[in-house]
């Protein structure tokens, strides 16, 4: 399917090939030096006296090199990524170095730069192209499908590749009615958060009567730890704006906006600049596509506030307002912004609704589960090997996300270790844990939600045995609670009161009745709550109590933290059965609280150790435990 | 601090104002849009622009206020020259985000709820991701984002921005 | 088949409970009799949805709140279960934790909603600790006290004074736990945009926002022997004082009060209703004489301080049309100032006038700087309906059982049109009753004028006086004043007389009296005033012999010179940047030529901001730094002929960049000797 992909986009018209070279310009990449790549390659192979365009044309010349720059291609951890096609190699960590070895050996010479390639860390093989990378091999990329190929800046080459036919074939030749027909029979759920079906959500609002009508792409994507939406924006911002056009058809809208969190400065970019090209296409304005209807696009940047990634939320931020979100009903879909009837989608909801309308419902169900159809993004990231944007279908496993495509969990030297597994955050502040026992377990809406999880945004983070559970709840509370709008009192004091109590248990100051004071507010606050925000805050902590008990005990009763991450509870020992007596730690040790004589075991002074933990990050054996 | 003493409010910001009210119409429900104009060219809000922001649109000052304090990406005081951004997001706060932000802290003298330091020139604060959790964890300086970060690398930035001032 | 449909029911406990238009399920629940707790509910109010008392769980979808979930017909809904119970005990043990919980020494007290609801709920113990930082209490304003460390964050405040007054003095600021109700960039009450009609303290339903209290000030005056305290008390008061008592709302209770206060040890008793009388027959003739010579029409009522604050700052323009009589406490105190000095014989500062007001406004009127006369205010102090009672219980009076006594004279003397002004409506019928037999000549029969009484926020009514027919506009809530303001100010607006009333149904709805959450609360005392009106003898203020003999003896003629330097006042503009302009330069502009451009919408749309450019250009080309500071200041009421510039504080009007520069260089050569 990638090959497939990979000709696709290299053959022109008249099925010459052009050399193209693609250089990762994602958020991740550019941190890494990917404009100072550019920039090289652009010299580099001038000097190499090749001729080089950097234009997108329907009829290339298979003499010019294309050079252009992509969208995220998922796995930023090992960018800047620099592709080169048709020969379907991939380079990764290039350096500005390396470019003249590049154009050098490969563009003219027609040979692989082995040391640039991905090596396996499994098997030590060097893999030359993506179709070779464990990592994206058992992946099934459709919505990032074009991510890392297309040029986003490029309206063209996204029309050459099939694009915006789905929105035209809705607003030309299909009735809102059947548009919400197709959606609905695709079975697809909203990607942002809640997995409602879109269908349903269109069909709301297309029965409304009224003139005014709006659609919101939702890409606030405030999830810490997540970033799909940020990577379909910035690598294939059109099919975004087409997902909206086609939303806008279904319910008869004239206007639609984007919400962007404004921490990602690159994808507003892109989507600004994907809205400006379309309008001088006319496939926006006042006669958008030629059907004699108008139809508009604005970008909007959110201002910092997780809470406006909540529907009424947005629309009050929209409006001026402070984001503070209103009881439902009545829904958006009824009165929304400006009292209209208004439809929010996520970002990856309207990407997907693009391939529904373009390929058909029956394609579209083919993949997934029966009751979550299709693929789903997810941001893996943490303590595995492989960090990264990946997408599978509906069901695929948790085991085949985080030790096949992830790579397996690492320690906390960042080394793959077969034992390290302790539990998978999904679905951010608002998630659950997972578990080793929920490693077989598919990923979709409904078994997430059985066992007190959900898919979210789709934030998956690792963690290994190194990670204190009671910490990541205090973490994600103290997010939550920052990030509280502070309208009810459930939430907005529920919040704070239950990092207060798991403040009181890292700090050892919770007594025997904490554990159920804390689960009773912690019900009360998702019960209780005004909005999702609150209604999903203390599942963190409930999900942790649910599976992870003892360690809770182990805080309140004994005073202790096996991982060593809550200062206040650490003891750092050393283990005299391990301990060598190399003598490194105690140079470590800021207090000179080790002490030790050469091959014999050494000791901490407990009335003396700060608990600063870098006698442990000194220990190669470690012998060091509890810090 | 008033933007009386504030060496950088000077006219050619204000005149500057106007095209932005005038871009978005006066229209009140444009106010984040317009704040966030108006935070561009003056790195925070300084209150007497918000009072006038009011005033041309029409709407109370305790409302701009509570607008101007809800979201996180709008400062009410000063921000220093260099913004340091450090994400602790779940991603990077997983991969050890903290550290780095008590030893850049620590170097920088910012205690408590203190987030600029004394001679303006550095602001440091907490973010919730950036959207590069593959890097985490992850530090933006200015608008140049930093990946894969230790305590060592964040002091290194510090360290250089400051010789670089200083010369 | 009956012919007429059943109305639809749900099920709330069990009982199938009939639709009829409710609003909400919260307002359905209530008529069964089940008194559901709310902090964050008002009826007047738009629907927040916050507190999360008003919980009730609904089959099939779980917890909802009452008052933002429409009553539809089969739902089943139950308001009272375990988890509902433990949810409601919860939030409000959330609230006390941070609570600073004084209940003995609280003003709030005796009608406090959280006390309530936390005593309902059988709180005895709170689990949680606090974790807020105490904040300062806001003694700013001289209308009402800001604890924030009391405030649930309801956000009632917050919405009536945006959605009813129009104002937004007040909103929530910051985020999360942070939240606090605060005035513009957290400053204090007293120093921003509050008109100080005190409503957010009437609607708010815990101790956070309380009317300021003055009773120790006027303690110690009734005990210093050598000061005479004489009192005067409003109309509104005497049908509300009692509701504290355990009388009916709008239930008089004059003669226990009089007789109260002088207990107390208040010299002498006026009724704040001989100045209304006065007030009518002045305004009366102020109206006259602008309709007769085409003077500036509609004419504003000028009684309630808060709207004349109200239109100092927003509408400065229409300062003209706001009747220049003071309000009848303002009148009364002036009177009592000039008169009784010297018929008892004391000096002017020690004599001591208290009035007693349904009103948080008249706290600030009494304070301000032009009631004051060499040092000596008109009215000393200001206390509320709810403080005398307050004074009543601590001097242990028991005020039922109190022998009645009568209002001194002559300025305790009144008619029915001077008691009716506490109604909104009053001022209007009080005002026709005199002006009708004025036009006309003739005897006005019956004097109701139920025209122009009524509930509503906005009323319009004709009236036929002889052969004219005359417009009002009768409006309370400032946000319907500006609805009309608005019109007068474009010059759209075809009425003769507008009356305006910032409390919702007039004075007897003002801040200062008691705290009640009974509903119909407004309508029993407006039925008390009117009934008032009816039990009297006279009800034309031209009938108060008193009040022609003060025009024989002291003011001379009405509207004359006298009666204006006791009566009239002016007013000033407090419009919100005017004088506060912003510094462009490089700060530090004492010695420097002051140059101020209009950036106002008008100035703005002649383009003023052109004339900014060019004189910042020529400040940097000629370097003129060092002496000319340049100022962006919002509009200097010239905007008819903007665009203005102000160079050292001459006004250079219709501006042009050229103009400007000229008169900054004359400037700086007559500066420069
Ligand atoms: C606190 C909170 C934050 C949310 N953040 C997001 C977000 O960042 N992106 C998003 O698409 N949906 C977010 N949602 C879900 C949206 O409210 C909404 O359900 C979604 O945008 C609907 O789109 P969908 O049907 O396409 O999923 C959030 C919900 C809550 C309660
Ligand atoms: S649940 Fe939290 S975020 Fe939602 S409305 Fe209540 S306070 Fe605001
Ligand atoms: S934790 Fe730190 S202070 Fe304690 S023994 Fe180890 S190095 Fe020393
Ligand atoms: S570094 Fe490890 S092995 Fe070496 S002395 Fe310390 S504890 Fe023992
Ligand atoms: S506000 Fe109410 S609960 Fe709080 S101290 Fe006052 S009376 Fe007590
Ligand atoms: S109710 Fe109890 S706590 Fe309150 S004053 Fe009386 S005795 Fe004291
Ligand atoms: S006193 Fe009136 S104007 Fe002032 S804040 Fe309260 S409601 Fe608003
Ligand atoms: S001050 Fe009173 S009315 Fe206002 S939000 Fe607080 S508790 Fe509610
Ligand atoms: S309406 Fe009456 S009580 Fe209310 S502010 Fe005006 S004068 Fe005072
Ligand atoms: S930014 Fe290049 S792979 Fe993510
Ligand atoms: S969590 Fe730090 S960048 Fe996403
Ligand atoms: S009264 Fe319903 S939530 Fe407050
Ligand atoms: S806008 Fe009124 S004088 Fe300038």
């Amino acid at each position: 399917m990638n090959t497939h992909l990979f000709l696709d986009s290299a053959v022109g018209n008249g099925g010459r090939t052009q050399r193209r070279v693609i250089v990762c310009a994602g958020t991740g990449c550019v941190a890494n030096g990917a404009y100072q790549i550019i920039k090289a390659f652009n010299e580099q192979i001038a000097a190499a006296g090749i001729s080089i365009t950097t234009e997108f044309k329907t009829e290339p010349s298979s003499h010019d090199l294309r050079l252009n720059k992509s969208g995220c291609q998922g796995f930023c951890q090992m960018g800047p990524l620099v592709t080169i096609l048709p020969d379907e190699i991939l380079y990764n960590k290039v350096k500005v170095k390396d470019v003249e070895e590049i154009v050098r050996e490969t563009l003219v010479g027609g040979k692989v730069v082995d040391r640039l390639l991905y090596v396996d860390p499994a098997t030590r093989r060097h893999c030359r192209g993506i179709n070779d990378i464990p990592f994206y091999q058992q992946q099934q990329r459709h919505v990032l499908k074009e991510c890392g190929v297309l040029d986003p800046d490029s309206i063209e080459e996204y029309v050459h590749h099939g694009g915006y036919d789905g929105a035209k074939k809705a607003i030309l030749t299909m009735s809102p009615e059947e548009v919400v027909q197709e959606i609905l029979k695709s079975g697809l759920r909203g990607r942002g958060g809640g997995g409602f079906p879109t269908g349903r959500k269109w069909e709301a609002a297309r029965t409304q009567p009224s003139a005014k009508k709006y659609v919101i792409c939702n890409a606030d994507e405030g999830d810490p730890g997540a970033f799909m939406n940020r990577s379909v924006m910035e690598g294939n911002p059109h099919s975004v704006l087409e997902g909206l056009m086609i939303a806008a058809r279904a319910i008869g809208a004239d206007e639609t906006l984007i919400y962007v969190r404004t921490e990602y400065p690159l994808a507003v970019a892109r989507m600004k600049r994907a809205v400006e090209e379309a309008q001088k296409l006319g496939f926006l304005g006042e006669n958008a596509f030629g059907s004699g209807m108008p139809l508009n696009c604005e970008v909007m940047e959110g201002a910092g506030a997780f809470v406006c990634g909540e529907e009424t939320a947005m629309i009050a931020s929209i409006e001026g307002q402070r984001g503070m979100p209103r009881p439902k009903p009545p829904f958006p879909a009824q009165s929304g912004l400006w009292g209209k009837p208004t439809v929010i989608n996520n970002v990856e909801t309207l990407a997907h609704a693009v391939r529904v309308i373009n390929q058909g419902w029956e394609t579209f169900r083919k993949l997934g589960s029966k009751a979550s159809p299709g693929t789903k993004t997810f941001a893996l990231t943490g303590h595995v090997a492989n960090t990264g944007l990946i997408e599978v279908p509906f069901g695929t496993t948790l085991r085949e996300v985080v030790l096949n495509i992830g790579g397996g969990i690492t320690d906390r030297r960042g080394k793959v270790k077969a034992d390290a597994f302790k539990a998978v955050q999904i679905g951010g502040p608002s998630g659950g844990c997972l578990t080793q026992a929920h490693l077989d377990l598919p990923l979709d809406y409904d078994s997430l939600r059985s066992v007190g999880a959900m898919v979210g945004s789709g934030g998956l983070v690792a963690m290994n045995e190194k990670t204190c559970m009671v910490s990541i709840a205090r973490f994600f509370m103290d997010f939550t609670q920052r990030e509280s709008c502070g309208k009810c009192v459930l939430c907005r004091e529920g919040t704070r009161q239950l990092l207060s109590l798991l403040d009181d248990i890292i700090e050892g100051r919770a007594t025997s009745g904490t554990l159920d004071l804390m689960e009773k507010l912690a019900v009360a606050v998702q019960k209780g709550s005004l909005c999702g925000l609150g209604k999903t805050a203390p599942n963190p902590v409930l999900s942790t109590l649910r599976y992870f008990r003892h360690e809770y005990d182990e805080h309140v009763l004994h005073k202790h933290c096996a991982t060593g991450q809550c200062k206040a509870l650490a003891k750092p020992h050393i283990d005299p059965a391990k301990c060598k007596g190399c003598m490194v730690c105690g140079k470590k040790c800021p207090v000179g609280a080790i002490t030790g004589d050469r091959k014999q075991a050494h000791t901490i002074d407990q009335t003396k150790c700060i608990v600063c933990g870098a006698c442990a990050d000194a220990c190669k054996l470690e012998a060091v435990v509890g810090v | 601090m008033r933007s009386k003493s504030d060496p950088e409010c000077n006219g050619r910001k204000f005149v500057k104002i106007f095209t932005i009210l005038e871009k978005y119409e006066r229209n009140p429900s444009r106010l984040v849009p317009i704040l966030q104009a108006v935070q561009e060219e003056y790195r925070y809000l300084p209150r007497e622009v918000l009072t006038y922001v009011a005033t041309a649109l029409n709407i109370s000052p305790a409302r701009v206020f509570g607008v101007a304090t809800f979201y996180s990406h709008f400062a009410t005081e000063p921000r220093g020259k260099h913004v340091i951004r450090l994400c602790n997001g779940t991603a990077c706060h997983v991969k050890d985000s903290i550290p780095i932000l008590e030893v850049i802290r620590k170097r920088l003298k910012l205690e408590g709820k203190k987030i600029t330091t004394d001679d303006m020139m550095f602001t440091v604060e907490t973010v919730a991701c950036l959207g590069a959790c593959g890097l985490a964890p992850v530090v933006v300086v200015n608008e140049d984002v930093h990946g894969e970060m230790t305590p060592a690398n964040g002091l290194e930035l510090v360290e250089a921005i400051i010789a670089q001032e200083l010369s | 088949m009956s012919a007429i449909a059943a109305p639809p029911t749900l099920s709330i406990d069990g009982i199938a409970v009939p639709i009829n238009g409710e609003r909400n399920l919260l307002e359905l629940i209530r008529k069964t009799d089940i008194d559901l707790p709310t902090f964050c509910y008002h009826s007047d109010l738009s629907v927040y949805g916050a507190c999360r008392l008003c919980i009730v769980d609904i089959a099939g979808r779980g917890i909802q709140g009452a008052c933002s979930t429409a009553p539809e017909p089969g739902l089943v809904v139950r308001t009272q279960t375990e988890e509902i119970r433990e949810i409601r005990k919860i939030s409000v043990e959330l609230l006390l934790a941070n609570h600073e919980r004084e209940c003995t020494t609280c003003s709030k007290s005796a009608s406090c909603q959280l006390q309530d609801v936390a005593r309902r709920l059988g709180i005895n113990k709170v689990r949680f600790k606090a974790v807020h930082e105490p904040a300062e209490v806001d003694r700013s304003s001289p209308s009402v006290t800001r604890d924030p460390n009391k405030c649930v964050l309801c956000g009632d405040c917050v919405r009536f004074c945006s959605e009813i007054q129009g104002i937004g003095a007040i909103d929530f600021a910051h985020r999360g736990h942070d939240v606090a109700v605060l005035p513009a960039f957290g400053n204090g009450l007293g120093e921003g945009e509050c008109i100080n009609c005190g409503q957010c303290a009437a609607v708010c339903p815990t101790g956070a926002l309380t009317p300021r209290q003055e009773i120790d000030e006027v303690w110690k005056a009734l005990v210093d022997p050598t000061k005479t305290v004489v009192a005067q008390i409003a109309p509104a008061v005497r049908i509300a004082l009692g509701e504290l008592f355990g009388m009916q709302p709008g239930e008089s209770t004059r003669g226990q009060m009089v007789a109260a206060l002088k207990r107390l040890g208040f010299k002498y008793v006026y009724d704040t209703a001989f100045a209304a009388d006065l007030t009518v027959i002045e305004e009366s003739n102020e109206f006259l004489a602008r309709k007769s010579k085409a003077g500036k029409l509609p004419l504003f009522t000028s009684c309630c301080p808060a709207w004349v604050k109200f239109a100092e700052q927003y509408f400065p323009e229409l300062l003209p049309n706001l009747s220049t009589c003071k309000s009848p406490q303002q009148m009364l105190g002036a009177l009592v100032k000039e008169l009784l000095p010297q018929e008892l014989g004391v000096a002017k500062k020690n004599l001591v006038m208290v009035s007693i007001m349904p009103c948080t406004a008249k706290k600030f009127e009494a304070k301000r700087p032009e009631f004051a006369h060499e040092g000596v205010a008109e009215v000393d102090h200001v206390l509320t309906t709810q403080e005398l009672a307050r004074m009543i219980e601590e001097a242990g009076l028991r005020f039922m059982k109190l022998q009645p006594e009568s209002f001194d004279m002559p300025m305790g003397f009144k008619t029915g049109a001077g008691v009716i002004f506490g109604n909104s409506g009053g001022v209007s019928e009080a005002v026709l009753r005199y002006a009708s037999e004025k036009v006309t000549g003739r005897k006005l029969t019956n004097p109701d004028i139920h025209a122009v009484r009524g509930e509503d926020g906005l009323r319009i009514v004709e009236v036929p006086v002889g052969d004219i027919t005359l417009k009002l506009g009768i409006v309370h809530g400032l946000k319907n004043a500006r609805t009309l303001a608005e019109k007068a100010r474009h010059g759209n607006c075809d009425l003769d007389i507008i009356e305006v009333m910032a409390c919702p149904g007039g004075c007897i709805g003002g801040a200062g009296q008691p705290v009640s959450r009974n509903p119909d609360i407004r309508k029993l005392r407006t039925r008390g005033l009117y009934d008032v009106d009816k039990n009297m003898e006279l009800h034309k203020s031209q009938e108060n012999h008193f009040v022609t003999e003060c025009y024989q003896r002291h003011l001379g003629e009405i509207g004359g010179r006298n009666a204006h330097r006791l009566l009239h006042t002016h007013y000033q503009n407090r419009r919100r940047i005017a004088g506060e302009s912003i510094e462009l330069g490089d700060g530090d502009s004492a010695e420097k030529l002051c140059v101020n451009v209009c950036t106002g919408t008008t100035c703005f749309l002649k383009g003023s901001q052109h004339i900014l450019h060019e004189l910042l250009d020529q400040v940097e080309q000629e370097q003129l730094h060092e002496k000319v500071s340049i100022h962006a200041s919002f509009c200097f009421e010239q905007c008819s002929h903007g665009p203005t510039v102000s160079v050292d504080g001459k006004n250079v009007p219709s501006c042009t960049p050229e103009a400007a520069k000229n008169a900054i260089l004359q400037a700086i050569s007559e500066k420069v000797p």
